[in-house]
């Protein structure tokens, strides 16, 4: 039997409120299906399964808040074979389970998750009317949700214009937006913890882009608008490089450095409101630089909704910090626990740069880096510092 | 199009990329990405948005002409025509 536990979602989060289940006791799942949302500071996750199996038993009802590492249901193993002889008992249980909820169903007519009700009672939806889709006809959020794009969709003139009207703010994404109080909370306490317990060094080095950035507008010539890449496209995948260079610096701090094999590089995004969000790439070494613009192209805008999943948000074994097109010059970043390094970009400027004993002048890139000084020392970040560097000098091979 | 018309669209596609400002308070010389606190992605959300909308190519080395309603109306009607 495997215990399915609350997730933890970053260094910041203590306890989740289990919002609601979207599957059934005897549902058989696998690997990556959603099984709960989880309500966070950082608002509503969708909480993913990472094993195959059928679920026996809940653990948490929906509506409670329970901390980090807690069990929230028990699956069984597809794959044990003595189990495999209960399976063929277990769809009768289940069955009668079934009858029996369906009865109470039956019995009090309506089933609403609390979340639903929650959203309808919000948006002034009379959920009474509304057809369940879950579990024995129960009404869940996506039932909500699509009366609440029903009742846009007919509440509106599709000719008024957008600057006449606000358009609607969705109110699926509103129940999902954290308060601007619970964002600060979740920064304040990660950053905190941070600053408390790691030993921070700091790097700096001076990285010349004419030749990256005389390749992305190359690149970029030949594109049609929607193909174009972002600066940080080049970033990603010249990090991702850098790190299978110099391996130690990917990895996290549990009492003793443990270097990670995959290379997921957490990427800070800035909320419109204020606050940061922090969704991983995973195997970055592995994607290509389209493959790279067509995650950032995916996650920014979920990120921004509030709509993530747990595997966007853990994970994550470097995080890279990039200011971005005239912003500060350089950035010094603080790490996100447990990992040991980040990096942090500046705004490209141009500067004096002297080369073979002539000055001249060149768009220069401010490479930062932060290290834990527990896990690496200043010389494993420079090493790091040093690649990127390379790696940056040929965009082409990258 | 007339050039209210073409500002109307840049105004709605402005409030779309930053929904909680009103990009109708712009000056024509205002730095739009600064002021309306637009990032990189962001702003070529809006291009992209800009070249579909109007059915015009925005080639990236004229970005540099669309930092300000001004210059960004210039050249859209260059473009249109």
């Amino acid at each position: 039997m495997i215990a399915f536990k609350m997730p933890s979602l970053g260094a910041d989060m203590e306890a989740g409120t289990l919002v609601e289940w979207r599957k059934s006791v005897g549902d058989q799942i696998s690997h990556g299906d959603i099984i709960a949302d989880v309500e966070t500071q950082k608002g509503l996750i969708e909480i993913e399964v990472f094993d195959d199996g059928i679920i026996e038993r809940f653990m948490v009802e929906e509506g409670a808040k329970v901390p980090v590492g807690t069990v929230l249901a028990m699956i069984r193993p597809v794959d044990e074979k003595p189990q495999k002889l209960e399976v063929s008992e277990a769809p009768e249980e289940i069955k009668k389970k079934s009858v029996e909820q369906a009865h109470q169903t039956n019995a009090k007519r309506l089933k609403i998750t609390p979340l639903a009700k929650r959203m309808a009672t919000d948006n002034k939806i009379d959920y009474g009317k509304l057809k369940g889709t879950g579990p024995e006809g129960e009404i869940v959020k996506k039932d909500v949700e699509k009366a609440i794009e029903e009742l846009a969709v007919s509440g509106t003139s599709p000719k008024v214009s957008p600057i006449e009207k606000q358009p609607i703010p969705s109110s699926t994404s509103q129940i999902n937006v954290p308060s601007q109080k619970s964002i600060r909370a979740a920064v304040a306490a990660a950053m905190t913890k941070s600053k408390r317990e790691i030993p921070h060094y700091y790097l700096e080095k001076k990285i010349d882009m004419s030749k990256s950035l005389d390749w992305l507008r190359k690149t970029n010539e030949d594109r049609p608008i929607q193909k174009r890449l972002l600066s940080a496209v080049l970033f990603i995948k010249a990090v991702a490089s850098s790190i299978e260079e110099v391996p130690e610096i990917n990895g996290v701090w549990e009492d003793e450095l443990v270097i990670k094999n995959e290379i997921n590089i957490g990427f800070v995004l800035s909320l419109r409101g204020g606050g940061i969000i922090v969704p991983a790439i995973k195997n970055a070494d592995l994607k290509s630089i389209d493959e790279i613009m067509e995650w950032l192209n995916e996650i920014i805008p979920r990120a921004r909704a509030f709509k993530l999943r747990s595997s966007d948000l853990s994970e994550a074994t470097i995080t890279l910090t990039s200011i971005g097109e005239g912003g500060a010059d350089k950035v010094f970043g603080i790490i996100y626990p447990p990992q040991i390094a980040i990096i942090g970009l500046g705004n490209v400027i141009d500067e004096a740069i002297v080369e073979n004993g002539m000055v001249g002048i060149r768009p220069v890139l401010h490479a930062t880096l932060a290290g834990d000084h527990r896990a690496t020392d200043g010389l494993v970040g420079s090493r790091f510092l040093d690649a990127l560097n390379k790696n940056l000098q040929n965009p082409e091979e990258l | 199009m007339k050039e209210a018309e073409i500002l109307n669209i840049v105004y709605g596609l402005l409030k779309q990329v930053a929904p909680e400002t009103d990009p109708s308070s712009l000056t024509l010389d205002e730095n739009i990405r600064e002021s309306l606190n637009i990032d990189s992605y962001d702003a070529l959300q809006f291009i992209v948005a800009l070249s579909e909308k109007l059915g015009v190519d925005i080639p990236e080395k004229d970005y540099g002409q669309t930092g300000n309603l001004k210059n960004l109306l210039i050249y859209l009607e260059k473009r249109l025509h």
